[in-house]
């Protein structure tokens, strides 16, 4: 197909094609599209493949917020098309570069506009500003473009105050870029039409026709019948055409490598600090006694898509970085939520954002990074949440909510004042246990009450203070948890951490033997030989720096692994681990 | 879309299966397509069958006196089906040996036409993933979805690919229990176009049911998928045993056939596997291995 036209703006389907949660399977110049709106109005327009196996997307589960293959399930999000959840996987997040092949799209003038490979904005049609267009029905014609063109040309028709009546005078004013552009007129009377063509394939097309002006109700009926008695007619004559012509070629859509792209798509991991984002404190609030509630909006472009338990690093403007949950619930696309709350201990960093960081600010986050993964195969979820370990917990159970899967909230606080986003825990009030103000004592045998029954494929999902976490944990394994159901994240690690050890790192993958001297991390030695590691608190509770070890006995320092993944060494946290061993082999 | 209809020398010497012997009428000519090719074929009355290239004359549901056919196809009856092969096969059938067992009922369940390569029905054959979003509240159920770790081997010879240790939740696993559990599958792949499914059995712990699949390549992107069981179920009819695997494909085929593209892609940069897919990453490396390029997307060299 000429190039010219993989670079051009199309009409790829009318408003009213996207009725609510509905998926509309498009075609252009032999490119399929999974088109789909979704709650807060935004338009995608996709490859219609799946990542994983090719399933058309098109016959896909709107939800609202994300697109659900009908094949395996697998989900991806509103605006960035990134993959959120992978349920032959469900411990596992799936990784950042899993991202489906988006289009530009623009939702104008009743339609949807779209194009292959997008170059410039999609440009204002004069005779369609300022005016209210009333797109007429589309009609699929078995021809090819050109002959489509040359029909339109002596199309003619009434203008619409007059659609009953005969004998209006309709001229051509323009056939650029393949738009007709006709006016009719009876009098005083007097409607423009533009019909695009919008070339499915090599020879077939769709004529989306759109009247400069809405007919008012009484006519609304017969213009629409009108016009699609004439294109009906024009259909005949183009195909009667079009049959003793011999057949073109289809085009042949490409098929791209899916890996490849998404290299491409992704930024290469770089070295900390990573602060890839830019946003904007929207809104600063007292969203309970000590807890301060930032809403983050995107400076440009839309902002990475997040899975329930992720958190991003936040650089403050005094030189810190810190890590918190988002609270955002499924489908909240245009901005993150963070709880921060006021530490008394403050190194500075809560400090900080508690009274240093305005409304307005523009702060430098890291895209969210998710190591307190959701399993979505659960038959039933028991969150615990102590104090500020609600923030994750809420993302949690608002997915859980969205799905209709079947889970508990429970929130330890030490008083009604002290509840952290209460607009949103309204929304969880079904589901929400609060328990205010009580001793370790009455925690432990509350604890004990809503643990005491495991059955298999329950899940335990626990955030909150140092101390209230190992009791749970504690509880729930008495209680014949198994490891594996129970998941926490700390906030941070209060071991002290032991760096005296000096030993020796092979790598296996970069075939080098570095030595790491007392003082320092793995990690830091890691960045000092230039090996590109993610990692993010730095002090063993997030996981962002986990690495698997082939040998060696590794000195578990971190509070992210439970005690089976540190019996069985087969992974440490690089930044605060070190070695029993005299040497440690890493996968890396 | 006009598909290239090269034969590779690989598809070209394998046995196909073209039709379940039992549906074939003795001395009538039936007729089907195998690798884009037009094959007429039939049987005696002692039912024993015979295939030959199409002659322009063959019209399908004629008497023929199959005595006046001179050159036809190799030609086995195995399974209860007709095989046959438009090269020279160098090797025998692949062997099923539970077929001639006691106390089993061998049944040919369905053929079904679907608009989709050879290998990707049988990468469907094999996935396990899809149960609870395809064959909801049969073979799996929602939130049941993991895909638990199992393992995948090779035979020595390379002949055969073989998965074990597969297990599934499956709602209602059995009349005799009102809940679900996981149940357990073993997976052959014996041929590029073949797949044979053992799956435990309530009935008796120590022998599994079999259900075969046996894909015959209408072209490189159609295929004529034929069914076969060879169950320790001695309650239910044939009837309602058709049915029930009848449903099963059912549920598959439009799956099957909104897959794109059709034919399947051997580069793994062309989809996502994830570790549940290990079967299916084994198949299309012993594709690619095999040297078959018939209903695949070969790797680019």
């Amino acid at each position: 197909m000429l190039e010219a036209e993989q670079h051009s703006w199309y009409p790829i389907a009318a408003s009213t094609d996207l009725p609510f949660r509905h998926t509309y399977q498009g075609q252009l110049l032999g490119q399929e599209f999974a088109v789909w709106r979704a709650d807060d109005g935004y338009v995608n327009v996709w490859e219609n493949r799946c990542l994983h196996r090719g399933v058309r997307l098109s016959i896909g589960i709107n939800d609202g917020h994300e697109l659900k293959c009908q094949y395996h399930g697998w989900r991806y999000a509103n605006r960035t098309a990134e993959c959120t959840y992978i349920p032959a996987h469900p411990a596992d997040a799936p990784a950042r570069t899993l991202c489906n092949r988006s289009f530009t799209a623009v939702e104008r003038y009743g339609f949807i506009w779209s194009n292959g490979t997008p170059i410039g904005k999609m440009p204002k049609i004069k005779e369609l500003e300022n005016t209210t267009p009333f797109a007429l029905r589309g009609i699929p014609i078995n021809g090819s473009m050109d002959l489509v063109v040359t029909a339109l040309k002596e199309y003619s028709f009434q203008p619409s105050e007059k659609v009953t009546k005969q004998g209006a005078q309709t001229n051509l004013v323009s056939t650029e870029y393949g738009v007709c552009i006709l006016v009719s007129k009876d009098g005083d009377a007097a409607t423009t039409a533009l019909f695009f063509v919008h070339p499915l394939d090599s020879g077939r097309c769709v004529i989306r026709g759109v009247l400069n002006t809405t007919p008012s109700e009484k006519h609304k009926l017969d213009v629409l019948k009108h016009h699609n008695q004439l294109l009906t007619l024009l259909r005949d004559r183009i195909e009667a055409i079009a049959n003793l012509l011999p057949t073109r070629a289809p085009i042949i859509p490409r098929v791209f490598n899916i890996s490849e792209d998404s290299k491409h798509l992704s930024k290469p991991a770089s070295s900390r600090p990573d602060a890839a984002l830019r946003v904007q404190v929207a809104k600063k609030w007292q969203t309970a006694e000590g807890i301060t509630g930032f809403k983050l909006v995107s400076i440009e472009g839309p902002l990475p898509t997040y899975q329930p338990g992720a958190h991003i690093d936040v650089h403050m403007p005094n030189g810190l970085i810190r890590q918190y949950s988002l609270t955002n619930g499924p489908g909240e696309a245009d901005h993150y939520t963070i709880g921060v709350k006021l530490e008394m201990e403050s190194q500075g960093g809560s400090k900080c954002m508690h009274e240093q960081v305005r409304e307005g600010d523009v702060l430098a986050i890291s895209e969210p990074c998710n190591s307190f993964p959701l399993r979505q195969d659960a038959i039933k979820t028991i969150f615990v949440a102590g104090g500020i370990g609600i923030t994750p917990l809420l993302a949690m159970s608002r997915a859980l909510h969205h799905s209709r899967l079947n889970y508990e909230l429970h929130y330890f606080v030490q008083s009604k004042a002290h509840m952290a986003f209460p607009d949103v825990l309204e929304s969880q009030k079904d589901t929400l246990v609060t328990y205010l103000g009580l001793t370790p004592d009455q925690t432990g045998n509350q604890l004990s009450v809503i643990l005491k029954e495991y059955k298999l494929a329950q899940h335990l999902y626990i955030c909150g203070p140092g101390p209230m976490l190992e009791i749970t944990r504690k509880i729930a394994s008495n209680l014949g948890w198994p490891e594996a159901a129970i998941h926490f994240e700390y906030f941070k690690n209060t071991n002290e951490i032991d760096d005296s050890s000096s030993f020796k790192i092979d790598l296996a993958r970069s075939a080098m033997t570095l030595q790491v001297p007392a003082g320092k991390s793995i990690l830091d030695v890691l960045r000092e030989n230039s090996i590109d590691m993610p990692s993010s608190c730095q002090q063993g509770a997030c996981g962002t720096c986990r690495l698997n070890v082939l040998e060696g006995e590794p000195d578990h320092q971190d509070v992210f692994l439970n005690e089976s993944e540190k019996q069985n060494g087969k992974s440490i946290m690089t930044c605060v681990s070190r070695a029993k061993s005299k040497r440690l082999v890493l996968d890396i | 879309m006009q598909v290239e209809q090269k034969i590779d020398p690989v598809a070209n010497n394998l046995w196909h299966v073209i039709s379940a012997l039992e549906e074939v009428k003795a001395n009538i000519i039936h007729k089907t397509q195998l690798l884009g090719k037009h094959v007429s074929f039939s049987k005696t009355d002692t039912g024993i069958p015979c295939v030959w290239h199409t002659n322009p004359t063959d019209v399908a549901g004629d008497a023929v006196d199959l005595t006046s056919i001179n050159t036809h196809l190799a030609v086995q009856h195995r399974y209860g089906y007709i095989w046959t092969s438009l090269g020279n096969p160098t090797e025998d059938v692949f062997q099923i040996p539970e077929y001639a067992e006691n106390h089993r009922r061998n049944i040919h369940a369905a053929t079904i036409g679907v608009h989709v390569s050879a290998p990707r029905a049988i990468e469907n054959f094999l996935d396990m993933g899809h149960f609870p979003y395809v064959h909801t509240n049969i073979l799996g159920i929602e939130p049941h979805t993991e895909v638990k770790e199992y393992d995948v081997n090779i035979s020595v010879d390379e002949t055969e690919i073989l998965a074990t240790r597969c297990l599934f939740y499956q709602p209602m696993a059995s009349a005799a229990s009102d809940g679900g559990s996981d149940v357990e599958y073993v997976y052959r792949v014996p041929h590029p176009y073949c797949s044979v499914l053992y799956k435990s059995s309530a009935l008796d712990e120590n022998r599994m049911d079999v259900i075969a699949l046996f894909v015959q390549p209408l072209d490189q992107e159609r295929v004529r998928a034929h069914m076969m069981l060879s169950l320790l179920d001695v309650d239910n009819t044939d009837i309602s045993i058709r049915a029930f695997q009848q449903t099963i494909f059912g549920q598959d085929k439009p799956i099957l056939e909104n897959q794109f593209p059709k034919r399947l892609p051997l580069d793994p940069r062309m989809e996502t596997p994830i570790r549940a897919d290990k079967s299916a990453i084994a198949y299309r490396r012993w594709l690619s291995k095999k040297g078959l390029t018939y209903g695949v997307i070969p790797v680019a060299a």
